[in-house]
């Protein structure tokens, strides 16, 4: 072992790891264990369907993020209004399905979600913002209620829940760290493209309904 | 002489009593222990219960919005509140969970930090009483029905308090206006996931 400049050098010593390694792995068959077979069920398929869910379906995912844009173009306080109110009111919708009370016109009410997001988007609408959180909470209703019930049988309810607000989130603040390009003046003009592309995916979705 | 009108206590404990027997489940014992002794099964138990670990981060984000007084306060009345509500469920369990009650409970509470309630000091220490005996006496019930004694229940206690004390304190560190928004919308997550849990209980799926 060589000692430069107040540092040691360290000469590997082949088969030293081995050597370590190979009483750790004895100690290991030492250590007994029960095999407990799924003794907790639902708990993970719960929390990644809900995870997965949101971002399962197109619809959704440009919704969602369309909330977090309008929201970075509108700025304060808007941009932190619209994420807070959006998951209780989705959730509220979610709530009414679980319950068992149906509404008219889910699907519509998504493709035109998408429809209306975007043009507010492609349009620069500054609405008042009472206006604005009840627009979108309007619209989050209809996704709250038909993608909130959609649970895989034997999974947990709570960790369903779980996964899915928190993907949901995730998507508002991927809208909003997009819309944070609104700030210079190529990003700005990118925003309202990405509004654009979201109508006319709306208006895809409701041709797909009614075709 | 001032005379003191006990009729309401009295109402609100009936109803409380009354929503007891309405919401009737039977108990879930948690079937894999740490391996390492009560008193690390019982630090588990936080972890492994999300209406537990939801309300006391709920709590904890609450307390850090109204300050670092509140949050002192609230630091050390919730782990103790839910050590005695721990006691009393071990000595009188019930045979029920209540998943209703816990369910509105960290509901109520993400409700609070999203709409950024400033609640006065007092109060926000009887809350956290009240939610920390409540959510204890259901966690007292279950440990025993598990075969964890009080050894356990204290470490269950010990990790409220972590949980409490780490959150809230975090909150109170944050300067940036973005970051206090930032907890009022994991509040609104809170209440969101209250919302929908509400729902899946109603349809017998919870």
């Amino acid at each position: 072992m060589q000692e430069r400049n107040g540092t040691k050098k360290i000469r590997r010593v082949p088969g030293r790891a081995a050597g370590t390694l190979f009483p750790a792995a004895l100690a290991l068959l030492l250590v007994p264990a029960t095999v407990f077979a799924h003794q907790e069920t639902g708990s993970i398929t719960g929390i990644v369907s809900g995870l997965k869910h949101p971002v399962s379906g197109m619809d959704h995912i440009l919704a969602m993020i369309s909330v977090g844009l309008w929201g970075a173009q509108l700025g304060p306080p808007a941009v932190w209004v619209l994420p807070v109110a959006f998951p209780m009111v989705m959730a509220f919708g979610g709530m009414l399905g679980l319950m068992g009370i149906s509404l008219p016109g889910i699907e519509i009410g998504i493709a035109v979600s998408a429809i209306v997001l975007g043009a507010m988007i492609v349009t620069e609408s500054r609405p008042p913002l009472w206006i604005a959180a009840t627009l979108v909470g309007f619209f989050a209703i209809f996704h709250g209620h038909a993608h909130g019930t959609e649970l895989p049988a034997g999974s947990s309810g709570l960790l369903y829940s779980i996964g899915f607000v928190a993907s949901t989130g995730t998507l508002h603040g991927v809208g909003i760290a997009l819309g944070l390009v609104h700030a210079f003046r190529g990003g700005r003009l990118a925003v309202r493209a990405a509004g654009a592309v979201v109508s006319a995916a709306g208006v895809f979705f409701l041709a797909r309904i009614f075709v | 002489m001032r005379t003191i009108d006990h009729r309401p206590l009295a109402l609100a404990g009936g109803s409380f009593l009354a929503a007891l027997c309405l919401a009737p489940e039977e108990a879930h014992a948690h079937l894999v222990q740490t391996g390492f002794g009560t008193f690390y099964d019982g630090v588990v138990h936080l972890f492994i219960t999300p209406p537990d670990l939801l309300v006391a981060i709920g709590l904890g984000l609450l307390a850090g919005l109204c300050g670092a007084a509140a949050s002192r306060g609230v630091a050390f009345a919730l782990p103790a509140a839910w050590l005695a509500g721990e006691l009393a469920g071990s000595i009188f369990p019930a045979s029920f969970t209540l998943p209703w009650l816990t369910t509105v409970s960290f509901g109520a509470v993400g409700v609070l930090v999203a709409v950024n309630a400033n609640l006065p000091r007092p109060l926000l220490v009887v809350l956290a009483c009240g939610a920390g005996l409540f959510h204890g006496f259901v966690n007292g019930s279950t440990m025993v029905a598990a075969g964890t004694d009080r050894l356990g229940m204290i470490g269950a206690s010990v990790s409220v308090f972590l949980v409490i004390t780490l959150s809230s304190a975090l909150v109170v560190s944050l300067r940036a206006h973005w970051a206090q928004i930032a907890v009022r919308v994991a509040g609104s997550w809170i209440a969101a996931i209250g919302l929908l849990m509400l729902g899946w209980l109603v349809r017998g799926q919870g």
